[in-house]
């Protein structure tokens, strides 16, 4: 009777890991709750998982016409803070920014902008990256109204 | 019989168990010392205590109670390790009026006050060889300005502030012709002179500006520490050397069975200053002050100083009788006793300031010098310490009624009770021992917990280093009835005074960065796209940047034999901990250290041609080792074109 239970539980086990080992290939109707269960097993919320750690924690309206006067801001600020790391278009000492409004949420390109150390401790993403760079991005002192301008510029470089 | 033998055993087994643990409690002597010294991996101090560097004239910063070292200000020193004293921007902190002194010997580190309390807003530190008081900014651990005091021959009794940091004083070690000039030694009695300084602390930005000067009689002036409470308005100095001897000090300065503290009432000379009774005159000193926005000192010469003449001035300045060449002179938190340390004299005179001001309303005088009234010794004294050690000099208070004096020849502190004088405790100290500091010992508030020995010399304490051996400091435990030595630790250069506070109070106002928003030096590269390079006539500006892991820009060609190539290096980082390095082969300067937002300049002069390599000299990344570029150098006469990338 007691061994039957263990094999049962080892079983069990193991097709709960296999689950969450995480077949991102299957699209279904829980595909939703499956994303839940990686960002769990990665100790992030959904939404952390989406839009990365920090302060942002909430999905922001951000409207889809670029506003021109904050990007012009924005690129002031990049090229103070960011642009010694980062080019638009090669590797740097960091990626290459043209496309990152198409590869990241808005939400996760101001928290990694605004809380850059927890972030490539924390999200997958960003320590994949910190392996390929190998130099931590740190926090350039700027608000998150800075951080907001700075993604309109990229924004607004997106091609 | 079983029963009785099992209860026999059950006794003996009982009391070995409590025999074992009393053999443990026994041993807990030297546990508990570690235990309170103990400061876990990750933990921080309870207090940091700011320590002179002697002889190296920087400031140490050290925790209590780990005794671990933090960091070395540099102050009246250059240092080539971070460029102070060597770059562009800080040259000007070292100048003076007979040229840039690089070099000086830091004494006694007093932290600002407010109503006679430590602040936590500077630290003060005197230079005693070339006479200098710095500022050090308490947020950045920096040192913000310096000035120079004309009319002293070296300042010693200095920066001691008033209570709420009205001024720091400094009086002359060694009296001098005032103003200087040329004259035989042997005229001392006729034309030396010893002057005490007044300087203003503007209470806003900490700037220090010389107010006054008081001419006092040409005696070496030794120690000094203002009032507090009812004695607010005073500042004290002691002074040997009564006898004005000029020669083999040593048995010339010490005939005179008493010599004097100088009570000054510096509320007055603001008076007599107001009313015009000062002379101008003229003396060169230099105000040096460095701008934190534009990252840039300022160096202002100055042409004259206010001078009083206590003839000019009644009620200035009194002289109380002190036995004999009294050294340290310290008021109890109640600004009531003021505690001479009689270098050779066999008790503790111990004034009281409620007398004191009876006496000179009474005009209980035996005499006076120059204008200054000598007050009766029995009208002004409160009592002696008896059998207080040999060679006693310094007093600091524990803020529960006791007073800790250090004894240089007996080398011990001697613990002793205020009003009844008596000696309560005392406790070996390795060896000679100079000051000694309470965490706020010389205020209306000290934190009693520990005192610390700050000692000479060290001999057979530590491992052995050749003839040169380390000064050190000794943590002694004073909230018991016994004090209790915790732990000794090594010193930078020599640790004449030192001051502590609580950590907490620092910790919160505590710089991380220098903002980019704010830099205002004139050489700053804001971003990256401006880094360049640009000749003009023999000067040759590289206006850089600094990242991790790189330099904008790193290859620089047509430099020339003969060039003044200025290096404006600007650190992009914006986040803490991130300092970058700066140094060139060959470089007769120094290399730079320059923290996240900061510019700094360092000049270099190639006298051969050839590739000069430049690298980053903090680690700083993963690929610190490739933070590196090339410099070019080419013939005077060459036409290589200036180029860079």
């Amino acid at each position: 009777m007691k061994n039957k239970s263990v094999v049962l539980f080892v079983l069990f086990t193991l097709i709960v890991t296999a689950c969450g080992g995480g077949e991102e290939k299957k699209e279904s109707a829980s595909s939703e709750s499956f994303k839940a269960k990686v960002a769990a097993k990665l100790g992030l919320t959904e939404f952390e998982f989406e839009n990365g750690v920090g302060p942002i924690k909430e999905k922001l309206n951000i409207p889809a016409e670029i506003d021109k006067k904050m990007a012009a801001e924005g690129l002031k600020i990049f090229e103070s803070k960011c642009m010694s790391c980062h080019k638009l278009d090669e590797k740097y000492t960091g990626p290459a920014l043209r496309d990152v409004t198409k590869r990241r949420t808005n939400e996760y390109i101001m928290n990694m902008i605004l809380n850059p150390e927890e972030m490539t401790k924390r999200h997958p993403e960003a320590r994949k990256l910190l392996g390929i760079h190998a130099t931590q991005m740190t926090f350039q002192n700027v608000t998150q109204e800075d951080t907001r301008k700075l993604l309109e510029y990229l924004r607004s470089e997106s091609k | 019989m079983k029963i009785k033998i099992i209860f026999a055993l059950a006794i003996t087994v009982f009391s070995s168990a409590i025999l074992y643990n009393c053999s443990q409690s026994n041993n807990l002597g030297s546990d508990d010392a570690a235990k309170k010294v103990y400061v876990a991996p990750g933990d921080k101090d309870e207090f940091y205590a700011f320590m002179s560097g002697g002889f190296s004239g920087h400031v140490s910063v050290y925790g209590l109670p780990s005794g671990r070292l933090f960091k070395v200000i540099n102050v009246f020193a250059q240092s080539p390790e971070t460029g102070y004293g060597y770059s562009e921007e800080s040259k000007g902190m070292l100048q003076t009026s007979l040229g840039f002194i690089p070099w000086d010997d830091a004494h006694h580190p007093e932290l600002s006050q407010t109503d006679g309390v430590p602040d936590g807003r500077w630290l003060f530190i005197n230079a005693n060889n070339t006479p200098r008081i710095a500022r050090l900014n308490l947020s950045s651990f920096e040192t913000e300005e310096i000035i120079e005091i004309p009319n002293s021959g070296g300042n010693h009794g200095s920066p001691f502030v008033t209570e709420n940091t009205e001024y720091c004083v400094a009086s002359t070690r060694f009296s001098v012709p005032i103003p200087n000039r040329d004259v035989e030694i042997s005229s001392y009695k006729e034309n030396f002179k010893g002057s005490i300084s007044f300087i203003k602390v503007d209470p806003k930005s900490g700037k220090l500006n010389l107010a006054f000067q008081i001419l006092v009689p040409g005696f070496n002036y030794d120690l000094a520490h203002a009032g507090k409470g009812p004695s607010k308005d005073w500042c004290f100095f002691t002074s040997y050397n009564s006898e004005q001897a000029n020669s083999l000090l040593e048995i010339n300065a010490s005939q005179n069975d008493k010599d004097f503290v100088a009570a000054i009432n510096w509320k007055a000379a603001e008076k007599f200053v107001a009313e015009g009774k000062g002379k101008s005159m003229p003396a060169e000193y230099f105000s040096n002050y460095f701008d934190e926005e534009k990252q840039q000192s300022v160096s202002n010469k100055k042409t004259s100083v206010i001078v009083l003449n206590p003839k000019d001035c009644p009620g200035l300045i009194y002289y109380l009788p002190t036995p004999k060449s009294p050294h340290g002179v310290d008021v109890d938190p109640s600004g009531e006793y003021i505690v001479a340390g009689g270098k050779l004299a066999t008790v503790i005179p111990v004034h009281s300031f409620s007398k004191m001001i009876a006496a000179i309303d009474k005009k209980d005088f035996i005499g006076n010098i120059d204008g200054i009234p000598i007050i009766k010794y029995e009208s002004v004294i409160a009592g002696e310490v008896q059998d207080p050690g040999l060679g006693p000099l310094h007093t600091e208070f524990d803020g529960k009624g006791y007073a800790y004096t250090s004894a240089f020849i007996s080398s011990e502190i001697v613990k002793w009770k205020l009003g009844t004088w008596e000696v309560v405790d005392r406790i070996p100290t390795y060896y000679s021992i100079g000051h000694l500091m309470i965490p706020g010992g010389d205020s209306k508030n000290p934190w009693g917990k520990y005192v610390i020995a700050l000692n000479k010399i060290t001999k057979d304490r530590y491992l052995p280093t050749g003839p040169e051996l380390t000064q050190s400091a000794q943590l002694i435990d004073i909230t018991g009835d016994k004090m209790k030595l915790l732990l000794d630790f090594p010193t930078i250069g020599e640790p004449h005074y030192a001051q502590a506070i609580p950590a907490e109070i620092l910790i919160k106002n505590n710089k991380r960065i220098y903002e980019l928003e704010k830099n205002k030096n004139s050489n700053a590269v804001l971003s990256e796209k401006n880094a360049r390079v640009e000749r003009k006539g023999k000067d040759v500006h590289v206006y850089m940047t600094a990242t991790r892991s790189h330099f904008k820009p790193d290859n620089i060609e047509g430099i020339k034999v003969g060039d003044n190539v200025y290096f404006h290096i600007t650190n992009l980082e914006q986040d803490w901990d991130i300092p970058h390095g700066f140094a060139v082969k060959g470089l007769r300067n120094s290399e730079l250290l320059i923290m996240p937002g900061q510019t700094k300049t360092i000049l270099w002069k190639p006298e051969q041609v050839g590739i000069f390599p430049f690298y980053c000299s903090d680690f700083c990344s993963a690929l610190h080792q490739e933070m590196s570029g090339y410099a070019r150098v080419s013939q005077t006469s060459s036409n290589v074109a200036l180029k860079f990338n």
